[in-house]
């Protein structure tokens, strides 16, 4: 998958028009000199040339240096990483808290007027565009209340040097026991998590509540009301925690979304991450760090549908590797 | 039986309620989308009738003035009226989706019926294939050839179509292949129909139904990717009227309070995409019940 796609990328952005040189050098530069820029960055080589060593470094886990500016992309994207994590994973925990609750209840209330508002919330939140309920959000609790910062992780007065350990702030912050830090940062999330963890919570409340539906009809459902316990540990404990083993399944391919969520909430909440790094560059045709932002998100869904298969066999005994 | 306009219009809402009670919920869901979808586009096709200025009119009225009697949505930093540049946005971001779709659509189908039908290599490399791009997030692929491309209404209609092929394609591969071992067809091909006719007309019509459902949710999708694309400035170029855009500029007024530039594209943007999306989860229901339960 890796490989395909790192071809892909690697050959449309070569076909298209515009290239690193003329994006530095402007339209104006005289040919000698875009040619020895050329040479320099190996631009000049063929296709298939270019393309053998480029794979070549990445086997090696070198992604290569930034064609504009002076940096490994390793670097630049190692810069960027933790942003994205910190904020993806908040983001996937406000899903799950609103989505998967508000499943529940809706299977367990099926038909009733709370299901089908809870089922309407779920379409509606879906239908709204991350960048959108992030700049209402900014609105509202920014602008109006004033509640809460709109832009970046940390306030200007907070310096990140002063943190620079895991480059996940939440952390770096704890390490150094600095509580007023911890609680810029923390402010910092507030808006952005939620904005794209609503609008990921639309499906999986559809997702829990379908699943929900299916295993609240089996017989072990049945035979645990009979049995006399009472409705809420049956449901929520009996119920949940079988139709969390599909649910998981399906939040391992939600991952694309995550990320695609994710880079739209950078670009509102300016969030410096992955998705503001391959914006950035895109534009300046820095070719290895548009490969290298593209292979790192390649990584992420492949790694993560690898732990959501983990946690499958962890919590459901019957799957054994 | 009458036959005057209004027994017609009787017969027409009893028929709607008789679905009504018979479908439930589902059948209002498609109605009020079906409404809310025949609403813009009338909105997109009467647009010069309808709007009260020209969109690109630099003189309108006031600058950043809030909605009043005049500009019932205010207007914007260069003077523009803000609801006629909702009205003519309808018609980019309406045409881009549904030829995005139609674009995905046909690739697709054709290409998942080919390899389906056909098997072996051919169709083992484009299963590769389409299962990366598909696994991969759609919008960072989407972003990647937008930027690349020179701005303009073609330009962004293929980024946004090249990410739903895969979709397509895995669906309609899927199904050909259970309707190829058919008998139907194995009769076909007993009596030496050509291949073409066998994927023509025993094949297409057999697959074509269930690909309803996904071309509506397609383009209610890609409404939000295509916003999504022209908020983050990539795509079109500035002379085209277009809500992500306009939502874009709109942002830069935010801290100062301009709610309105950043609210009205918002809002239609999410209802059109809304439309779409309960359009085509109607249908499923209606069709196949047990499609959205999974």
């Amino acid at each position: 998958m890796l490989f395909i796609l790192l071809t892909i990328v690697f050959v449309v952005i070569r076909i298209m028009p515009g290239d690193p040189v003329s994006a530095m050098l402007g339209g104006h530069a005289p040919d000698k000199v875009i040619e020895a820029k050329k040479a320099e960055l190996g631009l000049n080589k063929p296709l298939i040339v270019q393309y053998g060593n480029y794979l070549w470094q990445v086997a090696h886990l070198d992604l290569g240096t930034s064609m504009i500016f002076k940096q490994k992309v390793t670097s630049a994207i190692s810069d960027k990483l933790p942003a994205t994590i910190e904020l993806t994973i908040f983001g996937m925990l406000v899903t799950l808290l609103v989505g998967v609750p508000l499943g529940a209840y809706a299977a367990d209330n099926r038909r009733s007027g709370q299901d089908y508002l809870i089922r309407l919330f779920g379409i509606v939140i879906y239908c709204i565009p991350v960048y959108w309920l992030g700049l209402m959000f900014q609105m509202i609790f920014g602008v109006w209340l004033d509640w809460f910062p709109v832009a970046g992780r940390t306030s200007p007065r907070v310096f990140a040097s002063t943190f620079e350990q895991t480059g996940l702030y939440i952390i770096d912050t704890l390490l150094i026991n600095d509580w007023k830090a911890l609680w810029d940062v923390l402010m910092h999330l507030v808006l952005p998590s939620l904005t794209l963890g609503l609008v990921l919570s639309g499906i999986f409340i559809r997702l829990t509540r379908a699943n929900m539906l299916d295993v609240l009809r089996s017989d072990y459902i049945l035979a645990a009301e009979a049995r006399g316990i009472r409705h809420f540990p049956v449901v929520y404990k009996h119920g949940l925690l079988n139709a969390f083993v599909p649910i998981l399944t399906m939040m391992g391919l939600q991952v694309s979304l995550l990320m695609a969520g994710a880079v739209l909430t950078e670009s509102t909440f300016s969030w410096p991450g992955m998705g503001r790094l391959l914006l950035e560059r895109i534009y300046l045709r820095d070719y290895p760090t548009i490969q290298g932002v593209i292979v790192i998100f390649a990584l992420i869904v492949a790694f993560m549908s690898l732990i959501v298969d983990i946690i499958y066999a962890l919590i459901d005994p019957r799957v054994r590797y | 039986m009458k036959h005057s306009p209004t027994a017609a219009m009787g017969r027409l809402i009893g028929g709607f309620t008789g679905m009504g009670r018979k479908y439930g919920a589902e059948w209002w869901i498609l109605i009020i989308g079906a409404l809310i979808i025949g609403g813009i586009i009338l909105m997109a096709l009467l647009a010069p009738l309808i709007a009260p200025y020209d969109p690109h009119d630099q003189a309108a009225g006031p600058q950043l003035a809030p909605p009043s009697s005049e500009h019932l949505l205010g207007t914007d930093n260069l003077q523009r009226d803000v609801l006629s540049r909702i009205i003519f946005g309808a018609r980019t971001i309406l045409g881009v989706a549904i030829l995005a779709a139609l674009i995905s659509s046909v690739v697709g189908i054709s290409l998942g019926m080919f390899s389906g039908y056909s098997g072996g290599t051919f169709d083992k490399t484009l299963s590769l294939i389409m299962d990366s791009v598909y696994s991969f997030p759609g919008l960072i692929l989407a972003i990647t050839f937008a930027a690349m491309l020179e701005p303009g209404i073609m330009s962004i209609t293929i980024a946004v179509a090249v990410i739903y092929i895969p979709t397509y394609f895995r669906l309609v591969r899927g199904q050909t292949l259970t309707i190829k071992e058919e008998l139907y067809v194995e009769s076909a091909r007993a009596i030496g129909a050509p291949n073409l006719v066998i994927l023509g007309k025993y094949i297409f019509p057999n697959v074509i139904a269930t690909t309803a459902v996904v071309f509506t949710m397609n383009v209610g999708d890609a409404i939000m990717i295509e916003a999504a694309l022209t908020y983050l400035g990539l795509g079109l170029p500035p002379s085209i009227v277009d809500w992500g855009m306009d939502l874009a500029m709109g942002k830069k007024f935010l801290p100062s309070g301009q709610w309105w530039l950043i609210t009205f594209p918002g809002v239609m943007i999410s209802t059109l995409a809304l439309g779409f999306t309960m359009l085509g989860e109607g249908l499923a229901e209606i069709l196949n019940p047990r499609l959205l339960e999974r």
